[in-house]
Order: C-alpha cells, then sequence, then structure tokens
C-alpha cells in the first residue's frame, strides 16, 4: 500500500482535502443507497410473505363463516383488488409512515405494541452483549496466547457449545437449576409481581427508570429477575466473540513485529495486549456488531421461556394466535435494526481503520 | 500391490484411482484430529440410530400408559417417562430420524440451490451478478431465525413447511462462497479450453466448476448443520414445527417445560440429544476445513 501512495504524484493539501471530502459524501451516499435498498428489500419479503403465500389473506381476516357481502367488503377495505405493485408501493408508504396495521390478538395499533415491548429486549440484549465481551474477548485472548494448551482446548469446546446448545434449553435449564434448586436469581418476568406498576416508565427500562427515580429495591429486584435471561444470551455472543477474537490474535502473533518484540524483551503481557491485541481493536468491532444483532435474535427463543415482556415474546404469541399483522410487524422491526447493526459496524470498520479506506 | 499403496499412487491411472486417493488422504488426516474423530463417531450413530429405531427404541414413542407417567431416570426407563408415561430414551431414539430428515432435506434443497445462483452469478458477470448478489445480500443481512418463523407462519405449521422456511433462509451463504469460488476460477485456462472446443455455458458450469465448488461447500454444509438443527428445534419448541405425537426433539422440550421445576428429566434429556449431535457436526465440520480447506479458518 505505501508503495503506491509513494507512486502517485503527491497532491497539494487543499486539491487531497477536497477530494477527501468528495469521496466521504460518495462513500456516505452509497451507505445510505445500500441502507434503504436493503430494507425495501426486507419489505418486499415481509410484503411477500404477509400477501402473495396465504392463499387468501382475506379468508384470514374475516374467518370463513363470512357472507359474500362481507368478504368483498373486506377486500376492497385492504386493498386486495388492486394490483400487486400498488399494494406493494400502499404497503411501502404505510411503513415508512409508521403504519404497521392493527394486531388482531390486543386490539391495539402494532407499532405501538413494538414501541412499548421494545425497551424489553433492548434492555437484555444489552446487558447481554456487556456479559459477552466482557468474558468472551480475555477468554479468546487467553486461548490464542496459550494456542494448543488444555486451557485453549477447553475454551474451543466452549465456543462450540455456543453454536450446539438451544438457547430456550439453556435458559430451561438456568431456571431449574439457580432459580428453582438454588434460589440465586429471581424467575420469570422482569420483576417480582409485587413491584409491578411500581415504576412509571421513562425509558421503558427498568434498570434504567428505578435508578432515576431512586427506586434502589426495585433496581435490585430487576436486576435479580435479568440477570439469568441476560447470562444465558450472553453465554452466546461469548462463545462467538471469543472464538472470533482467538482466530484474530493468532493471526497476530504469528507476524514478525511481535517476534522482533519478544526478541527485544518486552514483557509477554504488553507483547499480547498492546502489540497483538491493538490491531484487532477495529476487526472485533465488527464482530460485537454482528453478535449484538444476533442476540437481539436469541431474545426470540429466550423471552419465550423467560416470559420477558419484549419483542420476541409478542412474536412468539402472534404466531401461535396466526396474527399475520403483529408477526410481519415484529419481523420488520428485527430485521431493520438488525440490518441497521449490521451495516454501521461494517462502516465502522471502514472508517476506524485505516486500510480499509 | 496393496490397497494402501494403490490409493496413495503418485500418478494414478484412471478417474476413480485419483478420487478414492483424495478420499483416503482426507480421511486419514480427519482420523489425525480427535475432534473430528468424535464428531464422525456422533454423526455415524446418530444415521444408524435413525436407521435401526424400531430395534433399538425399547418401547413405543407414541403407546401411553397413565400409570406409568412421569417417572425419573432409572434402569427400565432410561431417560424417564414422559406426562402421557410415554419413555423420553424411544421417543429421542426415534426423534433422530425428524432431525435427520430435516437436515438432510435442508441440505439437498439449499446447498445446489445456492450453489447454481452463485456460480451463474460468478460465471456471467455484469447485470446477472449484480441483481443475484444483490438479492442474496438483502437475504444474508437479515436474521435467519426470525425469516424462517415469519415463512412458517405464513405456510403453516409441520415438518415439511419448516424444512422450506430454513432452506429458504440458508442457500445464501452457500452462493456467496460458490460465487467466490467461480470467479477465482472462471479465467483459468482450462476453462477457456472448454469454451473453445464449444463448450456452452450450462456444460462449463455444470461439469467445469460446480465439482471445483463441493470441498469448500462440504465444509460449510457441515458447520452448518448445526444451526439447521437449533432452528429446527427452534420451531418445534415454539409450536410451529413437527406437530405432536411426533417425537419431535424442540417440541419434547417444548411439552416439559411445565415440569421443569419439579420433573427436570422431561425437558431436559432431548436436549442433550440437540446439544450432541450439533456439537457432532461442529467438530466434523472444523475437522474437515483443516483439511479442505484451511485458509477459511475463522471466516464463517
Amino acid at each position: 500500500m505505501a508503495t503506491d501512495q509513494s507512486a502517485l504524484p503527491s497532491p497539494t493539501p487543499r486539491n487531497f482535502a477536497s477530494k477527501r471530502t468528495k469521496r466521504r459524501a460518495l462513500a456516505i451516499g452509497g451507505f445510505i443507497v445500500t441502507l434503504f435498498l436493503t430494507f425495501l428489500g426486507l419489505l418486499a419479503i415481509t410484503f411477500f410473505i404477509g400477501r402473495v403465500i396465504p392463499i387468501d389473506p382475506v379468508l384470514a381476516v374475516v374467518g370463513d363463516r363470512a357472507t359474500q357481502a362481507q368478504y368483498d367488503a373486506a377486500k376492497i377495505a385492504m386493498g386486495l383488488d388492486r394490483p400487486l405493485y400498488e399494494q406493494f408501493f400502499t404497503y411501502v408508504v404505510n411503513v415508512f409512515s409508521g403504519d404497521l396495521g392493527r394486531s388482531v390478538s390486543t386490539g391495539r395499533a402494532v407499532a405501538d405494541d413494538l414501541s412499548r415491548f421494545f425497551p424489553a429486549t433492548f434492555e437484555m440484549a444489552t446487558l447481554g452483549i456487556l456479559i459477552g465481551v466482557a468474558l468472551g474477548v480475555p477468554l479468546g485472548v487467553t486461548a490464542a496466547s496459550r494456542q494448543g494448551s488444555w486451557l485453549d482446548q477447553a475454551i474451543r469446546v466452549v465456543g462450540l457449545l455456543g453454536y450446539s446448545v438451544p438457547a430456550f434449553w439453556l435458559g430451561l435449564v438456568g431456571l431449574a437449576l439457580f432459580y428453582a434448586r438454588l434460589r440465586w436469581v429471581g424467575g420469570p418476568g422482569r420483576l417480582d409481581i409485587f413491584f409491578d406498576g411500581l415504576v412509571t416508565p421513562i425509558t421503558g427500562m427498568i434498570l434504567i427508570d428505578s435508578l432515576i427515580q431512586g427506586e434502589f429495591e426495585i433496581f435490585m429486584n430487576a436486576l435479580w429477575h435479568i440477570i439469568l435471561p441476560a447470562s444465558v444470551l450472553g453465554f452466546f455472543s461469548l462463545a462467538y466473540i471469543a472464538r472470533m477474537t482467538r482466530s484474530f490474535m493468532l493471526d497476530q502473533l504469528s507476524q514478525e513485529f511481535v517476534t522482533t518484540a519478544r526478541v527485544k524483551g518486552v514483557p509477554e503481557r504488553i507483547v499480547i495486549w498492546r502489540h497483538a491485541f491493538n490491531p484487532i481493536r477495529v476487526p472485533l468491532i465488527t464482530v460485537i456488531g454482528l453478535s449484538y444483532a444476533g442476540l437481539l435474535e436469541g431474545s426470540v427463543m429466550i423471552e419465550t421461556v423467560f416470559s420477558w415482556p419484549g419483542i420476541g415474546n409478542y412474536l412468539t404469541t402472534a404466531l401461535l394466535n396466526a396474527d399475520m399483522n403483529a408477526v410481519l410487524g415484529s419481523t420488520l422491526v428485527i430485521g431493520a435494526v438488525f440490518i441497521v447493526i449490521n451495516k454501521v459496524s461494517d462502516v465502522l470498520y471502514r472508517v476506524l481503520d485505516p486500510r480499509a479506506r | 500391490m496393496t490397497t494402501r499403496a494403490w490409493l496413495l499412487a503418485d500418478s494414478p491411472t484412471s478417474r476413480w484411482q485419483a478420487n478414492a486417493g483424495r478420499a483416503y488422504r482426507v480421511f486419514t488426516a480427519l482420523l489425525r484430529n480427535p475432534l473430528s474423530v468424535l464428531g464422525g463417531v456422533i454423526i455415524l450413530v446418530l444415521l444408524l440410530t435413525a436407521l435401526f429405531a424400531p430395534w433399538i427404541a425399547p418401547f413405543s414413542p407414541t403407546g401411553q400408559n397413565l400409570s406409568q407417567r412421569l417417572l425419573p431416570p432409572s434402569g427400565v426407563n432410561w431417560m424417564g417417562t414422559d406426562e402421557l408415561g410415554r419413555d423420553i430414551f424411544s421417543r429421542v431414539v426415534w426423534g433422530s430420524q425428524i432431525t435427520l430428515t430435516i437436515v438432510l432435506m435442508v441440505a439437498l434443497i439449499s446447498a445446489p440451490l445456492g450453489l447454481l445462483i452463485g456460480a451463474i452469478s460468478g460465471y456471467f458477470g455484469g447485470w446477472v451478478d449484480k441483481i443475484l448478489m444483490g438479492f442474496t445480500d438483502i437475504f444474508l443481512s437479515l436474521p435467519k431465525l426470525i425469516l424462517a418463523l415469519a415463512f412458517v407462519a405464513a405456510l403453516g405449521p409441520g415438518i415439511n413447511n419448516a424444512i422450506i422456511a430454513i432452506a429458504i433462509t440458508s442457500w445464501p451463504a452457500y452462493a456467496r462462497i460458490a460465487r467466490a469460488e467461480t470467479l477465482t476460477i472462471r479465467n483459468a485456462e482450462y476453462i477457456s479450453a472448454v469454451q473453445l472446443a464449444g463448450g456452452g455455458p450450462i456444460r462449463v458450469i455444470v461439469q467445469h466448476i460446480l465439482p471445483l465448488c463441493t470441498s469448500s461447500m462440504i465444509v460449510r454444509v457441515t458447520l452448518d448443520m448445526a444451526g439447521v438443527i437449533l432452528t429446527a428445534a427452534g420451531l418445534g419448541f415454539i409450536g410451529l414445527g413437527a406437530q405432536p405425537p411426533l417425537p419431535e426433539w424442540g417440541a419434547m422440550i417444548s411439552r416439559g417445560r411445565t415440569f421443569i421445576l419439579d420433573q427436570w428429566w422431561v425437558a431436559t434429556m432431548p436436549g442433550f440429544a440437540i446439544i450432541i449431535v450439533s456439537l457432532g457436526f461442529c467438530f466434523l465440520g472444523d475437522g474437515l476445513r483443516d483439511v479442505l480447506d484451511p485458509k477459511s479458518e475463522g471466516k464463517s
């Protein structure tokens, strides 16, 4: 790379700056376009699932006892008499104006439901990723610095367990062991029943709301309840993060500058945590971003097990009631968050790593 | 000439000998890694269990016996009994057939589909590539499990629909791999030779490009199988996969949920089956990757 640069005629500073601004603007524009296209793709898929796969979406709404007149009225009200591309256009416009339809089972607008349930999921996933990063990165670094040792093997097996243990099963076993048997943590739900409704929702995240309002007892109770589901979620990101950290570190540790540092007599601790770890911080951000997005997905199963009132629980309830508006709304929101985290961590990587610019 | 010498001959005299020799080398390389041997053994046991389930299972998987309900694991009922008095071990044994069916069907649908899309995309390039890969990227950037859930919700519950939903969500990764492989060999001289000899695009892709993608595909498919098993079990757990009384492992865990506090074995035992089989695919996939595709370590 360095030789390429020096071979070019050196640009005047001003010229260089304007070129860089231009390039950056282009990159941002391209980013927005891909983000938009991907989101449109997601909409096309949810539209396809909701309107095209069911043989008769009208029947799904009115039921098979409806008269012909009711059926026709519903068909026109749903806009199903118009051509498919027009329906899709209306759908896109509706979604962008925040209208996701009405949930059959709760009777409220899906968008309202989702904004009410989202904070609980967000709170749990965030705590989960914190646990995953706090444990996964050191584990991965340790495994790489002692490659081939029994510790490395053990960490490798933990990493593979992250790919082979069903999240819902781990949640159930955790409940049976730590809640029912040992009484170390709280049971299902976000709070004990007698604390319910005592905190006014501000952010919707009980840990934060209770701290703002100075309700320390409620904070402890919420922590007591969230710690198990968040740890179970955290385990899965831990497994992935540790595996990737190990692989990145092994790449670095085999490089010549690491050997040089060791030959110079730099203490091993500094070789590992400064020389080898510093360059992998940037790719790690991408890995953490991806695994955070994965946790939003994983929370669907965990929430079902822990009766956690988040989007995942909302989604599974809707699935069982064949409440398609709610299913597609949740799919859309989780998908959109997933896409944004994905793309942002990709961009962050390019911004932070000079080699990828 | 011993069989071994024939297999390891430096100048094989037939295509069959070359292929057999290569398979033998991969096999011996795998044997040197204890974890991949373990993985292979687990998969073998799964295959045998599924094939011989009627002879292995001591009891009927669906026969109810209410006087025997919720018994703890014992010498007779190795994994205990469930709320209808059915032997959990027998159900786990029969459940292996369902798991194996799902895994095989998903692999048979999604791998060839992804392979074909990726190879076409890489071979033709240009706007074909742009459209196909744009489509692939959109699918890749969506959460798999959620998408599968939404598909099953629209298609209706059941094993077949679960297979379709999982296959729909897993082909894009294969398309990406196949495209990357195709790009590296598209301009090779032997491809030009086939083209000059009058080989059309279908012939080039099917006979000369696809076979070269298989080794990286095998690695990736094996590694992905654990994910497929987990997704299928998840669908079963939510109640959208295999329907009762089928002994699907995820659905069995779901039924045991009610008893998790007192009769822990009902939900726990099928979970062990899922973990062991998934780990088996992971171990084998890891070993295969080290042998067939060492450069891709850490990219999965």
